[in-house]
């Protein structure tokens, strides 16, 4: 059996999934030029409320209520990516007939899924959930099927040996819209049939196959196949592209923050649940922004508005697929790096990853949740800025206090393996000299005493040092008035140098000093500058 | 409390007073007042709050001191410049990082030493740094050939020394008020995002005048947030400031540094005494080892502590 998911109006439901409020609205999707702007598509409460395909924009100011929207190729795009997802979650063979249209072999979905019934209207709701209104039909072959999606609204079941008795009611515009290769080739055959005064596919179907044959050629013996649903194919199999994208084009630049929140919100929203439909995660996330520039040709009352593209990419730790966390981030980093043009045009695309399976253990220390720790480091961020906070990583370099700030990402503890636990208990229990030797490595760790600690002060102070016999004696610091004094003790002078072959070449003399203080001695690092013979204090030794 | 009076209203002439009572009671019952007051709990049933969970600091000594650090709780740490404090801080870390805990270093002045961190074996990737500072332009050291964070790209972006002043002059608020903001705010996000084993606010640096103007509510705050929770929350600084919202507070002092096995006092005023003439040649004496002397001012836990202060030492880096 196959099933056909048809999306009436495809080009009003692409527009109206990214804003669902004009769901209860009448919608014409208007194509060409200015002003020669045509309804190209239209929903049902348009169609209900008198609107026709065709007509001019001047003649749809009758209606007040009227939604008017252009056509967005990329929001169907987007729509048309969404359903192949949904379908992709159901059956691993998937025909992408057209846009707005996908067929589906459920040969071997039942033991898995349930019934036929059941399995078609789990499809209803779940390109329902999507955000888009699809007619499903399930049928013994696939054209059958979608003639029927074509013609009947909501979920229908032909039972196999009954597709000519079901598809008979239907009339011959849904065969010719359907299988016709071009709209006048279309209207050539509703000519024939209207002389003939067939309107049904019932009365296609009941022609003998001779005479058809003879008047009409293979075409017409084909159209009477389809009308008995009776056209045997194979499916054109899709092969899976995990390209997961939502696009938005603007008909009025955003410059604020918070209506582009809104409609990101509605693009996570949907790649989410298409990742979700795939059982899979984001892994990274990249934002583009087209952004209109105007560009002042020396002329003050002409100008050409030209566009760049403003990218901002998220990489997370660890795979998440939660929309709000992502608009928070998003929200976070905008706010930090702010486009800085009007917006025309949103791209968002998402890299998938397997979703992060993890079974936290009962005696692991506690670990902040990777999507709580992203959304707090993003604000600490936003409060200190971006580089003041991370890790840290040392490098591998002579050069003092050298090192590199990374972002925050601490693996998390992998869980205990039980089997490991009970061998290594039982190796413990047999082998007296490893548990002894476990002690000594405890043992060694409980004996590590402290280890002295330096305070920088960042930037060093610059100090003005008076020397005796090459030897700082008294030091004042020249920014502040309390690191001052008689040194009472020095040890050094510790020279090193590096970096000569390139343009940052140091060399460094340091001292380690004891200045007498209120409160005691005080130990500092005093360094000299070697190559412009300046003196810094470094830190205090605490 | 379920009637209001006694008799029945039908069978005695009802007074003003009664009727009033009457129509009060139908009002308490219907906003359910009645029925809480029947909910209150006695005083003599409160339950006991229950002892922190404590975590080892690292050193046995001070250990054995104040049982170790309290989870759910705030310690003070304070100390004088030179005193200790900082090693011990970045010692309670290191252990914590080394249990698989992870930890925040809330760096109100800047002066953490990734250096110092790493000698004390702390766990680098385990340890989230906050470097609190205005968001001045990129400063560069004044002499870029000293250290090596100009050629990381991550050079120093706090508030150059001479700037404070003109700051202040500038945009009307001084370089102290404006660091501790950042530091309340970025604890409140920290203590909120849970699952942190440690959380540091260092204030080592900041002037006692500066420190004693972060208001007690803030404290109160960041003592209600980490209660229940497995956090300890250390606070490094000069002079005690939480008051009663911490849990512990330890006071570390008396140093007595040691140069090549003897004390640096004894050096000093050998030194002192006649400067010139040192006798030992001065890149011979290396500084070996602090000895700390802690002392536990104040105990809101349960135990009861055997000792009032300890002595432990910390070694150089360099001294192996």
């Amino acid at each position: 059996m196959f099933a056909c998911i048809f999306i009436p109006d495809f080009s009003a439901q692409a527009i109206i999934r990214l804003e669902p409020d004009l769901r209860a609205r009448p919608v014409a999707v208007l194509t060409g030029w200015p002003p020669l702007e045509k309804v190209v598509t239209l929903n049902e409460r348009a169609r209900q409320a008198g609107v026709e395909a065709g007509a001019t924009k001047p003649q749809l100011e009758a209606w007040e209520n009227l939604v008017l929207r252009a056509r967005s190729e990329s929001q169907e795009t987007s729509a048309h990516a969404a359903l192949l997802d949904c379908a992709q979650s159901f059956s691993p063979e998937v025909e992408d007939t057209s846009p707005g249209i996908v067929l589906l072999n459920l040969a071997g979905l039942e033991p898995l899924l349930g019934p036929l019934p059941k399995i078609a209207h789990d499809l209803a709701r779940r390109v329902f959930q999507m955000g888009l209104e699809a007619n499903v039909a399930v049928a013994a072959n696939p054209d059958a099927a979608l003639l029927a999606a074509r013609g009947f609204p909501g979920v229908t079941l032909i039972p196999e040996g009954r597709e000519a008795e079901r598809l008979g009611d239907l009339p011959v515009d849904v065969l010719l819209e359907g299988f016709s290769s071009d709209a006048e080739e279309a209207a050539c055959w509703v000519e024939t049939f209207d002389r003939w005064g067939i309107r049904k596919l019932r009365a296609l179907a009941a022609l003998p196959e001779v005479p058809v044959s003879e008047r009409l050629g293979q075409q017409g013996l084909r159209l009477q196949k389809l009308a008995r649903g009776a056209a045997l194919r194979n499916l054109r199999v899709l092969e899976p592209r995990l390209i997961f994208a939502e696009s938005v084009e603007l008909e009025s630049p955003i410059v604020l923050l918070e209506p582009l929140a809104f409609l990101l919100n509605r693009m996570l929203e949907q790649v989410c649940a298409r990742l979700r439909a795939r059982a899979l995660a984001i892994q990274e996330l990249r934002l583009n922004l087209e952004l209109a520039t105007a560009q002042s040709n020396g002329c003050a009352s002409f100008s050409q508005t030209l566009t760049r593209i403003f990218t901002r990419t998220l990489r997370l730790p660890v795979p998440m697929l939660d929309a709000k966390v992502f608009l928070k981030l998003l929200q976070l980093d905008l706010q930090a790096h702010p486009p800085g043009a009007p917006i025309v045009k949103i791209h968002l695309s998402a890299d998938p990853a397997r979703p992060r399976a993890l079974q936290s253990g009962l005696f692991q220390p506690v670990f902040p949740e990777p999507e709580k720790l992203e959304l707090t480091l993003a604000r600490i961020a936003g409060i200190v800025g971006e580089e003041r906070v991370g890790s840290v990583e040392l490098l591998d370099t002579h050069r003092e206090g050298a090192f590199a700030v990374r972002h925050f990402a601490p693996a998390e503890p992998a869980p205990t393996d039980p089997e490991v636990k009970q061998s290594g208990k039982k190796k413990a229990m047999s082998m007296p000299e490893s548990e002894s030797a476990c002690q000594v490595e405890e043992s060694a760790k409980d004996k590590r005493s402290a280890v002295i600690a330096l305070r920088l002060f960042r930037p060093p102070l610059g100090a003005s040092v008076t020397l005796r016999e090459a030897k700082p004696v008294r030091m004042r610091c020249l920014e502040r008035a309390d690191i001052a004094g008689e040194i009472v003790w020095t040890a050094g002078p510790w020279r090193s140098s590096g970096d000569w072959s390139e343009q940052e070449g140091w060399s460094r003399e340091e001292w380690d000093i004891a200045v007498s203080a209120e409160t005691g001695l005080v130990l500092y690092r005093l360094v000299q500058d070697k190559l412009s013979g300046n003196w810094f204090v470094e830190g205090t030794y605490d | 409390m379920g009637r209001p009076y006694i008799f029945s209203p039908q069978s005695f002439p009802r007074s003003n007073a009664e009727k009033i009572a009457k129509k009060t009671a139908e009002i308490l019952a219907e906003v359910g007042a009645i029925p809480k007051l029947a909910a209150v709990v006695p005083a003599s049933h409160l339950d006991v709050r229950p002892a922190p969970e404590m975590v080892s600091s690292g050193i046995p000594q001070l250990d054995s001191l104040t049982g170790g650090l309290a989870r759910g709780c705030l310690t003070e740490i304070c100390g004088t410049t030179s005193s200790g404090r900082t090693s011990v801080l970045l010692f309670a870390l290191a252990r914590a990082t080394e249990r698989g805990e992870i930890c925040a270093l809330v760096d109100a002045s800047d002066a953490f030493d990734p250096a110092s961190a790493a000698a004390a074996g702390m766990e680098m990737s385990r340890l989230l740094w906050v470097r609190c500072g205005e968001k001045f332009p990129s400063h560069k050291h004044p002499s870029a050939a000293l250290t090596g964070c100009a050629k990381t790209g991550d050079s120093y972006q706090g508030m150059p020394s001479g700037i404070p002043q003109v700051a202040e002059k500038r945009f009307g608020f001084s370089r102290w008020e404006s660091q501790l903001g950042q530091m309340l705010k970025v604890t409140d996000l920290l203590l909120q995002s849970n699952g942190f084993g440690m959380i540091a606010l260092d204030l080592g640096d900041v002037p006692v005048p500066s420190a004693r103007r972060i208001p007690l509510a803030s404290w109160f705050r960041f003592r209600r947030a980490v209660e229940h929770t497995p956090t300890a929350l250390l606070v490094l600084e000069q002079q005690p400031i939480a008051g009663s919202c911490s849990s512990m507070l330890v006071q570390v002092s008396g140093v007595r540094s040691q140069v090549a096995g003897k004390r640096l006092s004894a050096v000093s005023s050998q030194l002192s005494g006649n400067p010139p003439m040192q006798s030992e040649l001065p890149h011979a004496e290396l500084l070996d080892q602090f000895e700390i002397r802690a002392e536990l001012m104040r105990s809101r836990l349960e135990r009861k502590p055997a000792q009032s202060a300890a002595s432990f030492k910390s070694r150089a880096a360099w001294a192996g």
